[in-house]
């Protein structure tokens, strides 16, 4: 089961501002065994742009998940978020936030917007790539994800 | 906050009909470090009783994450969902579907309707027990789950 699924990368969609989580983010992602296919937006209109460029013949894949921080410049992660399940075509994308915000407004709130599941990022490197490598693990060896 | 949150066991609602799976999955969730109040209706209609605190459940508090099983008496999974995912002091409780099924069908649909993850059973003891294991540690461990009032 689990190596028929790996032999086609994951397309993840990683919505995220800061320079230094970026880097390991992808860092830890493409240091796993598991295939993946990453793209990166800066802020919530970038992802907007690329989530409705989405095109089989410009090499934009529709991500298998998102990976969305929630404190962005110019849109942030819940307008995205907001936006993404009011569109038929994007809405069964599981979105994963991960944010330093442990506000408990922002999980409720994001909960109710659709959110599959809130992450928040934890103090310290180490600790950071667990939670990074726990979600790869989780969302794509255990989970069924909606077909592309 | 954080602390006071993690004295509490966390609230599971395990919605399934059949009964080696309540077993399994009973004693695989129970059967670790994370504390957990784990209570177990067999059908949809049960469930949606229990969110309601109707009948005899009057005394049930909200869970903090539900794992639903889909084909279900009474009243599917499916139904649940929609309800749940319908109804605003529900909707943001996390529901990780746990199922034999994995028609596509279900799959779009139940992400459409708002699950929060898909999971099927595997065949197999020992696997079974693995992603019971796998659910309970992400979300109970890694995920921050919405405080239920």
């Amino acid at each position: 089961m689990v190596s028929a699924q790996t032999i086609a990368p994951f397309n993840i969609l990683l919505v995220e501002d800061d320079p230094a989580d970026v880097e390991l983010t992808l860092d830890t992602l493409e240091q796993s065994k598991i295939l993946v296919h990453i793209e990166i937006a800066n802020d919530g209109i970038a992802a907007w742009e690329y989530l409705n460029s989405i095109g089989a013949n410009n090499g934009k894949t529709k991500p298998d998940l998102l990976i969305l921080d929630l404190n962005m410049p110019k849109m942030d992660g819940r307008e995205l978020l907001e936006k993404i399940k009011t569109r038929p075509e994007l809405r069964s994308i599981p979105v994963v936030i991960l944010t330093t915000s442990d506000a408990e407004i922002d999980i409720i709130r994001t909960y109710n917007l659709g959110a599959s599941c809130y992450v928040t990022k934890p103090i310290g490197l180490e600790e950071f790539t667990k939670v990074v490598n726990a979600i790869q693990e989780f969302w794509f060896t255990i989970v069924k994800l909606p077909p592309r | 906050m954080e602390t006071s949150k993690q004295l509490q066991p966390i609230k599971v609602l395990l919605v399934e009909d059949d009964e080696a799976d309540v077993e399994l999955i009973r004693e695989t969730l129970l059967d670790s470090k994370i504390s957990l109040k784990l209570d177990i209706v067999n059908d949809g209609v049960d469930a949606m009783r229990y969110l309601s605190q109707k009948d005899k459940f009057s005394d049930a508090m909200l869970p903090d994450i539900v794992i639903l099983d889909l084909n279900l008496p009474r009243k599917d999974g499916r139904e649940v969902i929609i309800e749940m995912k319908s109804e605003p002091h529900l909707m943001n409780i996390p529901v990780v579907v746990l199922t034999t099924s994995d028609a596509e069908t279900d799959i779009v649909r139940m992400y459409d309707a708002g699950v929060n993850c898909y999971v099927t059973k595997p065949f197999g003891l020992e696997q079974f027990q693995n992603v019971v294991k796998a659910v309970e540690k992400f979300w109970m461990t890694v995920v921050k789950l919405p405080e239920m009032k």
